[in-house]
């Protein structure tokens, strides 16, 4: 395959990495949610695969089925365990002005493209059209974030814009060193763990995984 | 080798602590291991002493004047806050409020939180100070959710939401970081090696660290509590238990401030401007202006110191911000003598409201009666952080005052209602506390005194006198902080 191909491949993973994005951010079942996650870790651990062919950047190998190892199959079924557990399979959660999340999205992507202008002028690297994608992606998981109020979601959405990092680093650099994804994969696996713990927690003193109701700290008048 | 052995004690008595950190003996195992950090600490800090710096480790790690002070602070803070924290969460655990099982966890993660804040300060690596601080974040979030109360889980929530995305931009960051660098470092580990970056930083594309700055900013910025990033923070330190708020305050804080001023020199290299200073100054001064009023509208008492620390950061970033010698040495010295004084005042916070069983300040009362060493602990802590001579505080916060007449002129009005404001609400806030008969609440409580007099009396000596090794490392800071 021509190396002109396969970087016509990468991009259209990269696509599907932004659409899936867009599809965490307006996705209401919380179960459907995690199976658009585990298909954005799919996507961009083929993606890294991808560029770690045609870059010939061994390290990537590791990198890509790592990711397929941590965010296609362990976190995923860590959180399909406790989905059943906590027995919100078929929660749906409240999301009014689904047109207006939407907006607000496109306009994030807009605005990365234009953030990262300088970058794709420098990049010599066959990867760099896909930077703009991968802070979309990031700055689509913050949006997530803020939007969301259940804790799963949440979650996930954290866990959308760690993608949106990794991905960043594929694509400005073919990677940061190997020592830094192991180390950042670890913190991941760790955090996967807490957060687990935490919507235990979270249900057995509040009574449901919805965030809202933690507002009582706050600045009293 | 030193620095082996200093990583290692806390690694390894976390490891142990997290099987019998439940026994009797937990708490005598934790002090020992943080005395045995401490020790490695000053043995760290006299190599650096004599050699100046040190790169051990294949380039893994590099110590130099600005981060020895920093990492001998941490070992001896964790020290002492493990002494204080024996008495304190017996009896935390007599009265109920944790079994044994979370007493395990608790001594466990205080160590590797110890662990995460040494590894962040010695590394040389700009990637693995990144997974240290965010291992610091992971490592006391549970901690933060120890009681169990509905608060306390919303705060930890909330903690771990902030400065994952926060500590998330740090990551992009230092994607962009790495981006730069490799194009004049090549490919490789090699190009994250701050003693790498900092010689050929006048080679690293300008814009890329310009944009790379504002995510490091908002990044580490979210860690050191800055407004208005800065929401996780009071609630993290009202809810968790008091010897962790001393830790957070005191240490975290700092830590995270070191980031971000490695990254700015790297920055400031590359660009050439002053540009990431004034973005500094900028969150510092909004810090302390913002934090100082929040103070006179607070109820809770560790919550109102909280907000102290945030106004104390932000004066450290505002000087760092404004560069320059005198400025610089403020910082450090700010830095230094905020850590100290802060976790003492955290102390003294933690056994008054034992006493009263409550943070409430409206009814915490009599502190003098009751018990007078706590009461004035409390009065000497907040006499030395409100910046009062002859305590260290008001050398450094005198240092950063004169550059900001200097420098920016035009800004010293601001600083000052800062500070003003935040002495007033201070005093008017802990005045009822320690004055006035015993009210019926309050129970006699054995408290562990000497944490607080040993921080008090290390600032106050110095704000007398600047013991020359010390000036020396803060000369040379400043000197790699100028670039």
């Amino acid at each position: 395959m021509s190396m002109e191909l396969l970087a016509q491949i990468n991009k259209d993973f990269a696509a599907l990495i932004l659409l899936t994005s867009f599809g965490l951010l307006v996705q209401r079942r919380i179960y459907a949610l995690l199976l658009l996650f585990a298909w954005q870790g799919l996507f961009l651990s083929i993606s890294t695969a991808i560029v770690g062919f045609v870059a010939e950047a061994h390290h990537l190998y590791i990198a890509s089925i790592l990711t397929l190892l941590l965010k296609v199959i362990l976190i995923p079924y860590v959180l399909h365990i406790l989905i059943h557990r906590l027995q919100i399979y078929k929660e749906v959660e409240n999301l009014t002005n689904i047109p207006l999340i939407m907006l607000i999205g496109i306009a994030l992507v807009i605005f990365s493209y234009h953030l990262t202008l300088p970058i794709q002028e420098l990049s010599t690297l066959m990867t760099r059209s896909t930077i703009a994608v991968a802070l979309a992606t990031v700055m689509l998981g913050l949006l997530m974030m803020i939007t969301r109020r259940h804790a799963v979601t949440q979650v996930i959405g954290f866990l959308a814009m760690e993608n949106g990092l990794f991905f960043a680093a594929t694509s400005t650099t073919y990677g940061m060193p190997l020592v830094i994804e192991l180390g950042v994969a670890l913190d991941i696996l760790i955090a996967a763990f807490i957060f687990g713990i935490f919507f235990f927690h979270i249900r057995t003193t509040f009574d449901s995984l919805d965030v809202e109701q933690m507002m009582k700290l706050k600045e009293e008048d | 080798m030193i620095l082996l052995i200093l990583l290692g004690i806390s690694l390894f008595s976390a490891i142990i602590l997290a099987f019998v950190g439940d026994r009797k003996f937990a708490p005598e195992i934790n002090i020992l291991g943080s005395m045995a950090t401490f020790v490695a600490g000053i043995a760290l800090a006299w190599q650096v002493y004599l050699h100046g710096q040190i790169i051990a480790g294949g380039n893994f790690f590099f110590v130099d004047a600005f981060n020895v002070y920093l990492a001998t602070l941490t070992s001896f803070v964790s020290m002492t806050t493990a002494i204080f924290s024996r008495r304190y969460m017996r009896w935390e655990m007599e009265h109920g409020k944790i079994g044994k099982k979370r007493m395990r966890f608790y001594h466990a993660m205080f160590q590797l939180f110890i662990f995460a804040m040494l590894l962040a300060l010695l590394t040389n690596n700009v990637g693995v100070l990144w997974i240290a601080m965010e291992l610091a974040t992971l490592s006391t979030v549970l901690l933060v959710s120890l009681y169990r109360t509905p608060t306390a889980i919303e705060a930890a929530w909330k903690y771990f939401i902030l400065c994952g995305v926060g500590i998330a931009q740090a990551l992009f960051g230092t994607v962009l970081l790495y981006f730069a660098a490799e194009r004049v470092l090549g490919q490789g580990g090699e190009a994250l090696l701050w003693t790498n970056l900092s010689m050929v930083s006048d080679k690293l594309e300008p814009t890329i660290l310009s944009l790379a700055f504002v995510f490091l900013m908002i990044g580490y910025g979210t860690k050191v509590g800055l407004v208005p990033l800065h929401n996780w923070l009071p609630d993290a330190h009202s809810e968790g238990p008091t010897p962790i708020s001393a830790v957070l305050s005191g240490l975290l804080l700092n830590v995270a401030l070191y980031a971000l001023v490695r990254c700015k020199i790297l920055v400031d290299g590359a660009t050439g401007t002053h540009q990431s200073g004034y973005i500094m100054m900028g969150f510092g001064l909004l810090s302390i202006l913002v934090a100082a009023f929040s103070l006179l509208r607070q109820k809770d008492i560790k919550r109102m110191f909280a907000y102290s620390s945030i106004e104390h950061m932000g004066i450290a970033t505002f000087a760092f911000g404004l560069g320059g010698q005198i400025a610089t040495f403020g910082a450090l010295l700010h830095m230094l003598v905020h850590s100290l004084t802060k976790s003492a005042i955290f102390f003294t916070v933690g056994h008054a409201s034992q006493m009263h069983e409550t943070q409430e300040m409206d009814k915490i009362k009599g502190l003098f009666r009751g018990n007078p060493l706590v009461g004035w602990g409390l009065v000497f802590g907040v006499m030395a952080i409100v910046g009062m001579p002859p305590f260290g505080v008001f050398t450094s916060e005198f240092l950063i005052l004169t550059a900001t007449m200097k420098d920016a002129p035009l800004l010293t009005p601001l600083f000052l209602i800062g500070l003003g404001v935040a002495f007033a609400a201070l005093f008017k806030r802990v005045a009822p506390m320690v004055s006035g008969p015993i009210p019926s609440i309050q129970k006699p409580l054995k408290a562990t005194h000497v944490p607080v007099m040993l921080h008090l009396i290390l600032v106050l000596i110095l704000g007398l006198y600047m013991p020359k090794f010390l000036s020396q490392w803060f000369h040379a800071a400043v000197e790699k902080c100028m670039g």
